[in-house]
């Protein structure tokens, strides 16, 4: 755009690979809005990107408390980035509550942009500061590179005609920012231009005013000595040629079951109940009607997961998507899917708990409940994604196993995953895997009976859906006769069943890819048995430690129920196996269990994903143990 | 049919014994069950629905055993559950003939939360509750429609938990057809669960339900040549709601209040009477508190068989399709869009 060129001096431009930032203020600041737009401008000009929004579980918590920060990380690079960074460089502070909370995980030496009217003496206090302190003045911040901008003041003198209330006028102050950091990072502004155009399609003049905030801020950049000793910052794209689109991970997981009942030529059904952080998955899915999905926002839980089961034996891709606590209260429902032998996707976004925990924070807590929270013995596939987009291949793949293997699937995400995003180079509709339902065909009067419970050799058995001349069968939560499907209490029927049900889930090792080695040798000191949303800071934390030069690989886990045939066998390849995970130790668990050896773990329970750097610090650790 | 050139095929003629499975059902002898199960075999045939289009889902208890012993399609899932488990069935496949076998326990109680939500949904299924005012399957304990005093195993001194009303908690929760029926009375039973099978929309009916075992008798002043006649009105479209041995005795409106009257008496004629009529909410509502055995007037209110309250109003399914149909007035959206999206961008 030609306005920002009119450069009034010559400001420094420094290359850098990657930048960390955080945009943190008050929930009622505008800072998702804000971190959204940034993060759109650096990806659409072909960064690598990662974000991760942090905000609290209260709508509208007490304005200028701590509690009420809402903060967007994320991490733009020339080369790619599995994290939102470990440590951000640059801040920016709305207030004084927003810096408290978040400056233990500045860079020493990182940027504060500060919104100085955030600092005046009611906003100190609210936010714990004692009595007279302010750290943008008491030397607290003597480690750090401070900017002090009256936010609130420019952007009321940039819109002071702009015939807007002055309500109107004060919430722009976040495109005023939003300016300035584009100016320091050299990015352009006609992305977020044509964003707001749209957004206030109705309102030209909130448009206008925005547009103009965000160009004040530019402009203040370029005319204020304020960064002179700075200078601006340029990280240079580097993505390659194609089409991308961003996605969180519960976009992914919705667009994955969309994707997956075209590629098996069948209807999507979601029955589900809001709960944090499932609940976009719900929500995107009501907005795909022009693709044909049904959603169903059920009476509660229970409905949720039984409304599907009821689509599957109809013949639909039936889906439920909850957290932790929906999960616990589905479990009865979980054991019938396992009895019935129906396809069912059961997608756990998982948070931290017990009870109602932590609704927006992540934990992979409920990875003992996926595998044995039920009632008798009812296994069934559990599998999980690692990234925003992988949640998209794990969704998918739990589609496919739930429809070729007539059973419930849960795959595992997290609010991690589930609200960070990342590019998505846009996938081919070749490149996606067959989903062969095998439906039963009609049956004519001179045929043998059906046999409901009759298997293929995968254990497998068809899929008879209403409306199937002939096929006219009743199945129940009682148990099963052997292929007849009658109700029977026959005791070694009962045990021939069981045993039925188990080796059915565990024959799906047959068909899954043999666990690879993500990076690092085949052989040697440690390796790095990882799963779910921690594969960001362990894939750096590995690559970093590489380039140190120490042994150590890194494999992480999709499939958890079955294990992949081969992981055994690569988890003899090394000295020590290293198990981090946001919970107690429950995959390690697992691994001792299945595999009697004795791996480490590496436990963090804060509601807070790992870090790389902590991950770092622990593969060093041990391997000088050994 | 072979006077003309034209085939006609006609729909083969079924009769119950086509919708009878080959599983013996298991209920206690003299149960009220089996009479239900016979009249829903007997209704079918009526219905010109082939047995593969129809599913019969239930939860857990005597009554939800029923899907076994019909020729269809059918689901026992898990108890109280059966409403939503059906509701998915039918907005997934709203061309199918979907019922649900339920209880008093499986439907008010444990299922009472999908109870009330299903009826204000509305989606096209047919619910026949079973109500024995006792649970049965776990041997005797008193149930949500239980009568205050009933002494049973877990109240023992009598239970003092108020009972449901099912016309009035039906009615309340936005449901659009309640019919209330009798499983001795099978001719009547029939026609109502017809009548309900015909109804767009979620049926409730609900059948008094006789349990030998544990709650004997329940409903014996319904029953009996003696009492019947005086304690129940059978409720007929634009007639006067007229009962008793002699038919002799009818229902008069006074203001919002029902009072029996006596046609030889007080010199009235069926013309003064309350005439039913099932679009009537209002009317719905009050014959619902006819059971509540606390009516206004001085006489005892006989009790309301039939069909109380039938209202066309949309089903779920089909205002579900009709949104899926409008947003995809300009094609199905494909797979390549979908992986696309609306925000993606080029890097050259």
């Amino acid at each position: 755009m030609t306005d920002t060129k009119k450069t009034t001096r010559q400001v420094n431009i420094t290359s850098k690979t990657s930048v960390s930032v955080l945009f943190a203020g008050d929930s009622g600041d505008g800072m998702q809005l804000t971190g959204t737009q940034f993060a759109n401008t650096v990806a659409v000009r072909g960064s690598e990107l990662n974000t991760f929004p942090n905000f609290p579980s209260e709508i509208r918590a007490p304005a200028g408390t701590i509690a009420g920060v809402s903060g967007f990380q994320l991490q733009f690079s020339s080369k790619p980035v599995y994290t939102p960074g470990a440590r951000f460089d640059v801040m920016v502070a709305m207030n004084s509550a927003a810096l408290k909370a978040n400056l233990k995980d500045l860079h020493r030496g990182g940027i504060i942009i500060a919104g100085t009217e955030g600092f005046d003496e009611k906003n100190l206090k609210l936010a714990g500061y004692a009595e007279g302190a302010n750290p943008l003045e008491d030397g607290t911040l003597d480690n750090y590179i401070v900017f002090p901008v009256p936010v609130l003041q420019f952007t009321r003198e940039a819109l002071k005609e702009s015939g807007l209330s002055s309500k109107e006028v004060d919430r722009c102050k976040n495109m005023f920012v939003l300016g300035l950091l584009y100016w320091l990072y050299t990015l352009p502004l006609e992305g977020t231009i044509e964003t707001l155009q749209t957004k206030f399609e109705k309102n030209i003049q909130l448009a206008e005013a925005n547009i103009k905030a965000m160009k004040a801020g530019y402009f203040f950049g370029d005319e204020t000595e304020l960064f002179a000793n700075l200078g601006r910052f340029d990280i240079a794209p580097q993505k390659q040629h194609g089409t991308y689109r961003r996605v969180t991970g519960n976009e992914a997981c919705a667009i994955a079951l969309t994707a997956a009942s075209k590629k098996a030529g069948l209807d999507l059904f979601l029955g589900s109940y809001p709960i944090t952080p499932a609940t976009e998955i719900l929500q995107t899915l009501a907005k795909k009607k022009k693709y044909g999905v049904k959603t169903f926002q059920a009476e509660d839980e229970i409905a949720g997961i039984v409304s599907s089961i009821g689509a599957a034996y109809g013949g639909a891709l039936a889906a439920t998507n909850t957290s932790g606590p929906g999960l616990a209260l589905k479990t009865e429902a979980l054991g019938l899917a396992v009895i019935l032998e129906v396809p069912l996707v059961i997608i756990n976004v998982q948070r931290g708990g017990p009870s109602t925990g932590l609704p927006t924070k992540p934990e992979q807590s409920d990875l003992l409940m996926a595998m044995y929270g039920r009632h008798g013995e009812a296994p069934m596939p559990v599998i999980a994604a690692r990234s925003p987009v992988d949640c998209f291949y794990t969704t998918y793949e739990a589609a496919r196993i739930a429809v070729e293997h007539m059973t419930p699937v849960i795959c595992l995400s997290d609010g991690y995953l589930a609200l960070s995003s990342e590019p998505w180079l846009v996938e081919s509709p070749d490149n996606l895997a067959a989903i062969t339902p095998r439906f039963q065909p009609a049956r004519k009067p001179e045929d043998p009976p059906y046999l409901p419970y009759k298997r293929d050799d995968r254990l497998v058995r068809s899929w008879a859906i209403p409306g199937t001349k002939g096929l006219e069968h009743r199945i129940g939560g009682l148990e099963k006769q052997n292929e007849t499907g009658n109700v029977s209490h026959d005791p070694e029927n009962h045990e021939l069943m069981t045993k039925l049900r188990a080796e059915k889930i565990a024959r799906i090792a047959d068909t899954i890819p043999l666990q690879s080695i993500d990076n690092g040798p085949e052989k040697g000191d440690l390796l790095v048995l990882g799963w779910g949303s921690s594969y960001g800071a362990i894939k750096t934390a590995v690559e970093q430690a590489l380039e140190e030069g120490y042994s150590v690989a890194h494999t992480h886990l999709r499939y958890i129920h079955p294990f992949p045939k081969n992981l055994e066998a690569i988890l003899g390849n090394y000295k020590k196996v290293l198990i981090p995970e946001m919970n107690s130790g429950q995959l390690i668990h697992l691994i001792r269990d299945a595999f009697l050896i004795a791996p480490v773990g590496y436990s963090k329970v804060q509601g807070v994903p790992f870090n790389e750097m902590e991950i770092l610090a622990k593969i060093t650790d041990l391997i000088k143990e050994i | 049919m072979t006077d003309n050139d034209t085939t006609i095929v006609a729909s083969p003629v079924r009769t119950a014994k086509d919708f009878a499975s080959d599983q013996e059902p298991k209920w206690c002898p003299g149960c009220g069950d089996h009479a239900i199960l016979q009249q829903l075999k007997n209704v079918m045939p009526e219905l010109d629905v082939a047995p593969e289009n129809v599913v019969f889902i239930s939860g857990i208890g005597c009554s939800s055993r029923l899907p076994y012993y019909m020729a269809t399609y059918g689901v026992h899932g898990i108890h109280g559950r059966a409403l939503p488990m059906a509701t998915g069935l039918k907005v997934s496949r709203p061309e199918l003939s979907v019922w649900v076998a339920t209880g008093d326990g499986d439907a008010l109680s444990i299922g009472g939360n999908h109870f009330i939500h299903t009826l204000r949904r509305n989606p096209d299924l047919n619910v026949v509750l079973f109500n024995n005012e006792i649970y049965g399957l776990t041997k005797g304990q008193y149930s949500p429609t239980s009568k205050i005093g009933l002494r049973t195993i877990t109240s023992p001194a009598g239970v003092i938990d108020q009972p449901f009303n099912t016309a009035a908690l039906t009615i309340g929760s936005g449901g659009s057809f309640f019919a209330r029926a009798f499983d001795r009375d099978g001719k009547y039973l029939r026609s109502v669960l017809k009548r309900a099978a015909l109804h767009k929309g979620t049926s409730l009916v609900e059948i008094y339900q006789n349990c030998p075992i544990f709650n004997n008798s329940a409903f014996e002043a319904f029953a009996t040549p003696d009492s019947k006649a005086d304690n129940t009105v059978y409720l007929e479209q634009g007639k006067p709601l007229v009962f008793g041995k002699e038919k002799n005795k009818g229902i008069r409106l006074d203001g919002f209040t029902p009072v029996v009257v006596d046609l030889d008496k007080e010199g009235l004629s069926t013309s003064d009477l309350w005439v039913h009529n099932e679009a009537d909410i209002n009317k719905a509502s009050i014959l619902a508190r006819f059971a509540d055995n606390h009516a206004q007037s001085e006489e005892i209110l006989p009790r309301p068989f039939g069909i109380f309250y039938a209202e066309e109003r949309v089903t779920y399914e089909d205002a579900l399709t009709a949104q899926i149909r409008d947003a995809q007035k300009n094609g199905c959206a494909t797979l390549e869009e979908l992986l696309k999206g609306e925000s993606s961008y080029v890097i050259k």
